[in-house]
């Protein structure tokens, strides 16, 4: 048992952790940020994906006391008020959302893109999502919302 | 790529009323979007309930073989195991989920007895304060067995000889006294004899799992009323809750399914796989219950759609005309019924394509075997169908010398044809569809081709 001491989406939150306590589960469970979804718990299909220190990880492998005193930043934590981040906005728009399961983890992965990179490539936006496995709507649209989102950022 | 117009408004001119497609074609938000990215839509495993138990299985180690003992001491004293849950648990416990719509004999245990019928079945459902707890509980289930000659295809199954594995006494489904879901139209053999060439080909499929990014699962939270409030990814809420109300031998309003959100089904969350052992886990220990599959368990044994084998030989003419089917169909249900039985009827009702033949004769068997029972996955009983009889057409075609699309067009059912179910074909659309894409693509089609409808009558 540690505690363990993480910004989250900006705000100083603590948890006590055990040592098999996942990143997500102490998101979920601890801090009742449902956002990022467990689909294979084993790193498998990025719907668990975070920002950690800005990077994307798999917040189902990393177990909670490695990462004491990080950013952490959830699905969450994007909107300003009612006012959606451009990733969000691009989903809703293009309709790259169906069941939805997926679709925080894809977003966060392409936020960190991004943050970047905010001029990608089609290639690009494939490439920083193909950890990130949606079983609806195909990925087209999802990549098509990402390029759209980097186009808003730049207007 | 330019995106093409999907509403042609040029077809069917004479059947459209100018108040007609005011949505389609038109862009309208989806109403749960702004859930899905803003992280806010509530799935059930987003839940959470203080003193949530889990519940984790021990499943069959073989295809087919007989229980010979359980030993579930060693599962009860790892900490924090509450309660192990056997077949004697469950109070009615053979069923079949589509019993609901007059489909029977109930071949399915919730819990296995004496005999597995595949390798992944439930045999022990331990019940735990957490997770891990209840997976070592699971693990330390001991089960002897005596293995027994498995059957694990579909043509096997239903050979001379072969071990029969269901309790009905046959390795298929019993259609009204028959061995299959029949088609019977004209006289196939005379139209094989009239034929200028017969051509048979055999076409096969194997499972196809639905992967859904959410794996199955429920919790359900005993309710101070008495009732059990069940929060599921269920896609069929109703069959869910009839069944596990039937399994339990409670009456339907003591239970409640809250569900609708559901994250992947594509047909593979129809089944009630979860919700009757939760169910019986809240019952046991008054407590709310987590059932999730794992992904292994997801991949392993939740329903995949089911392989098939088909074999379809067809009568031709020179100038391109079918004049006889003959469909022989296997779906491959696994080692239980689930959907299966329906979604053989289903393949049975798609025959012979949507072509005018003036000779069909299909059987559809729906099979047994020792393998992963499959079930319901997007246009099951049809999509393998298609995949087999429009192969078959480009083979037909190739053979002929005549161009695959052109082939189809002279086969195309019209407005007015009778159909093999004995049905008249109307609102037919085929060589509309059919000319569009030519179209699109730069097909050329001849002006004979061209000037086809759907309510062009068949020359006799």
């Amino acid at each position: 048992m540690k505690i363990v001491n993480l910004k989250v989406n900006g705000v100083g939150k603590a948890f006590i952790a055990k040592p098999e306590t996942t990143l997500l589960l102490a998101l979920r469970e601890q801090l009742g940020l449902t956002g990022a979804k467990r689909g294979c718990a084993q790193g498998a299909c990025g719907s668990c994906t975070v920002l950690l220190d800005g990077e994307p990880v798999v917040s189902c492998l990393v177990p909670a006391v490695t990462v004491d005193g990080s950013d952490v930043a959830t699905v969450e934590g994007l909107a300003d008020g009612d006012k959606l981040s451009h990733v969000q906005q691009a989903f809703l728009d293009g309709f790259a959302t169906q069941c939805g399961f997926c679709t925080p983890g894809m977003i966060m992965s392409a936020e960190a893109l991004l943050d970047r990179n905010p001029n990608p490539t089609r290639d690009e936006v494939a490439e920083a999502i193909s950890g990130n496995v949606c079983r609806c709507t195909g990925y087209e649209p999802i990549i098509s919302a990402v390029l759209d989102a980097a186009e808003r950022a730049r207007l | 790529m330019p995106r093409v117009n999907p509403i042609d408004t040029d077809y069917f001119k004479d059947e459209r009323k100018s108040a007609d497609f005011t949505v389609i074609g038109k862009t309208v938000q989806r109403s749960d979007a702004l859930g899905h990215v803003t992280g806010r839509t509530e799935f059930f495993e987003d839940r959470s309930f203080p003193d949530l138990a889990h519940v984790k299985i021990h499943r069959s180690a073989h295809h087919h073989a007989r229980i010979d003992s359980v030993d579930c001491s060693e599962a009860l004293r790892v900490p924090g195991v509450l309660r192990v849950i056997t077949h004697a648990d469950v109070p009615s416990n053979w069923y079949v989920v589509l019993r609901l719509i007059g489909i029977e004999p109930n071949d399915e245990p919730v819990l296995a007895e004496d005999r597995v019928l595949y390798k992944g079945e439930p045999i022990v459902a331990v019940v735990a304060d957490s997770e891990a707890a209840a997976l070592e509980g699971a693990r330390r289930v001991k089960v002897t067995y005596t293995e027994l000659p498995a059957v694990l295809d579909v043509e096997e199954a239903l050979a001379e000889g072969a071990p029969v594995i269901k309790q009905a006494g046959t390795n298929y489904f019993v259609y009204e006294g028959h061995h299959a879901r029949r088609l019977r139209f004209g006289d196939v053999e005379q139209g094989f004899a009239q034929a200028d060439h017969v051509f048979e080909w055999r076409y096969s499929s194997a499972p196809i799992e639905h992967a859904p990014t959410e794996t199955t699962g429920c919790i359900v939270v005993p309710q101070s009323s008495g009732r059990l409030l069940i929060h599921s990814n269920t896609q069929a809420a109703f069959f869910t809750l009839d069944n596990t109300a039937l399994i339990l031998d409670r009456p339907f309003t003591d239970l409640q399914v809250k569900g609708g959100t559901v994250g992947g089904g594509f047909g593979g969350k129809v089944d009630v796989m979860v919700e009757p052992l939760a169910c019986i886990a809240a019952m046991l220990t008054n407590r709310p219950v987590k059932f999730v599959y794992t992904r292994e368990e997801e991949m392993q044994v939740s329903s995949p759609r089911a392989a098939e084998r088909i074999y379809i030989k067809d009568g031709v003419m020179n100038d391109g005309r079918i004049v006889a089917r003959k469909v022989m169909l296997y779906v491959d249900a696994g080692a239980y019924s689930r959907h299966s039985p329906y979604g053989t009827t289903k393949a049975c009702a798609h025959l012979p394509g949507p072509y005018t033949i003036p000779n069909v004769y299909a059987d559809c068997h729906c099979v047994y075997t020792n393998r992963t029972p499959s079930s319901a996955m997007r246009g099951f009983g049809v999509t393998i169908a298609d995949f087999a009889l429009e192969s078959q057409m480009d083979r037909l075609a190739r053979a002929l010398d005549i161009d695959p699309l052109q082939f189809r067009l002279i086969n195309a059912y019209r407005d007015g044809d009778m159909k093999a179910h004995r049905k008249v074909a109307e609102g037919t659309a085929l060589i509309e569809v059919i000319q569009r894409a030519a179209a699109l693509v730069g097909h050329e089609l001849p002006d004979e081709f061209r000037v086809l409808s759907s309510s062009t009558p068949r020359e006799a």
